[in-house]
């Protein structure tokens, strides 16, 4: 990259874009001991958690409450064992849309399930 | 003479600075260093990004499996509850467990390395190694389990359990299954078998590639800063403990009480 910037004209905005000087948000950030060991058990705790729920009587919201805590302790996972708090914007921007890609595909999935036979069931 | 000649003739002396630096020797950036990549930070976020669109088509592959079993719990609800009844909920929570601290012992893997702690980079490695394993002990204990009851897919499958349950079964709420309904749940573990299996094949991958960086790791590597393998094998563990966050309460816990 940078052999070729010096054929363009120097300007004082070349130096705020040397790609040698670092962003703050690139650098490598060092998640500490006691941050995984928080989340390791904010992990058994969701665990205990989702089989207490599983022998409550909810009805329809057992599966709900289920996914509901799977999907925070996943969440936990991705943003501090898997350092996507810590990363940059690309790495945030990239998981995100990729989720959301997920979410598109699995609920017009379900939807289509549900409506089909809307009423008779 | 035009414009951009004098400029760049302007700017010959900083080109050469920079050229020269670079080409005296690599003093200024470790051998590791690629040199289409402008610094190590690029770098390694490079292949975390390659290593998180690997995992995105995971997520997607594992997606379509847990979308299959969602659907088919719909159509054969009854059935996919007596299914899920026989699973044991003692060995999956034991599973959890195990596959839950094997993320942390991982994660302070990666930490060891980006410390430099050669013994704990080890140690933690062999702690994941260890806990990985257990988790396909108790999973093949399952597993047997499953076979016993001819509860395997195939020609061996059996739904007679389900038609006329055993006393204990009776006793404990269980229902009986008409057959047309009790043949569904060759459905359950068809769907089952595929989830949990394709899981534990990850799993086997992890447990090959964590015995090289194992190996590796006791002959004194990563220890340079050069940990992007590490980094990123713990990435793949991390979203294979993911899977059986979820696969866990949708086998084994949302029909617990049906």
């Amino acid at each position: 990259m940078s052999h070729t910037k010096g054929i363009k004209p120097m300007s004082e905005s070349y130096k705020d874009h040397d790609p040698d000087a670092g962003h703050a948000e690139n650098e490598q950030h060092i998640v500490s001991p006691k941050v995984y060991f928080i989340i390791f058990l904010s992990l058994l705790l969701g665990t205990l958690l989702t089989i207490g729920a599983s022998y409550l009587e909810m009805g329809p919201w057992n599966p709900v409450v289920a996914i509901a805590i799977a999907v925070v302790k996943a969440t936990l996972v991705v943003l501090f064992f898997m350092h996507i708090k810590y990363s940059s914007k690309l790495m945030k921007l990239t998981v995100g849309a990729g989720l959301f890609t997920f979410m598109v595909l699995v609920g017009m999935s379900l939807a289509d399930y549900i409506s089909r036979a809307w009423g008779q069931w | 003479m035009s414009d951009s000649h004098a400029v760049a003739a302007a700017n010959a002396g900083h080109i050469a600075g920079q050229i020269g630096e670079h080409s005296d020797g690599h003093e200024d950036h470790p051998a590791y260093l690629r040199h289409h990549f402008v610094s190590l930070e690029q770098q390694n976020e490079t292949a975390s990004f390659g290593m998180w669109l690997f995992l995105l088509t995971e997520i997607m592959f594992f997606g379509g499996l847990f979308t299959a079993y969602l659907i088919y719990r719909n159509w054969y609800y009854p059935a996919f509850v007596a299914g899920s009844h026989t699973l044991n909920i003692f060995e999956g929570s034991l599973n959890t467990l195990v596959l839950i601290s094997s993320s942390f012992t991982m994660a302070m893997g990666v930490w060891c390395a980006e410390t430099k702690r050669q013994k704990g980079l080890v140690w933690s490695l062999i702690a994941t190694l260890i806990l990985g394993l257990g988790f396909l002990g108790i999973k093949a204990d399952e597993y047997h389990e499953k076979y016993v009851l001819h509860h395997i897919p195939g020609s061996t499958f059996s739904s007679q359990g389900f038609i006329h349950p055993s006393e204990e079964a009776l006793k404990s709420g269980e229902k009986p299954l008409a057959a047309d309904m009790a043949a569904k749940t060759e459905v359950y573990f068809s769907l089952y078998f595929a989830m949990t299996g394709m899981h534990a094949l990850h799993m086997i991958i992890g447990i090959v590639l964590l015995c090289g960086m194992l190996w590796k790791a006791t002959r004194g590597a990563y220890m340079d800063g050069n940990i992007s393998f590490v980094e990123n094998f713990g990435l793949y563990w991390h979203f294979v403990d993911i899977v059986w966050i979820f696969l866990f309460p949708l086998l084994y816990l949302i029909s617990r009480h049906q």
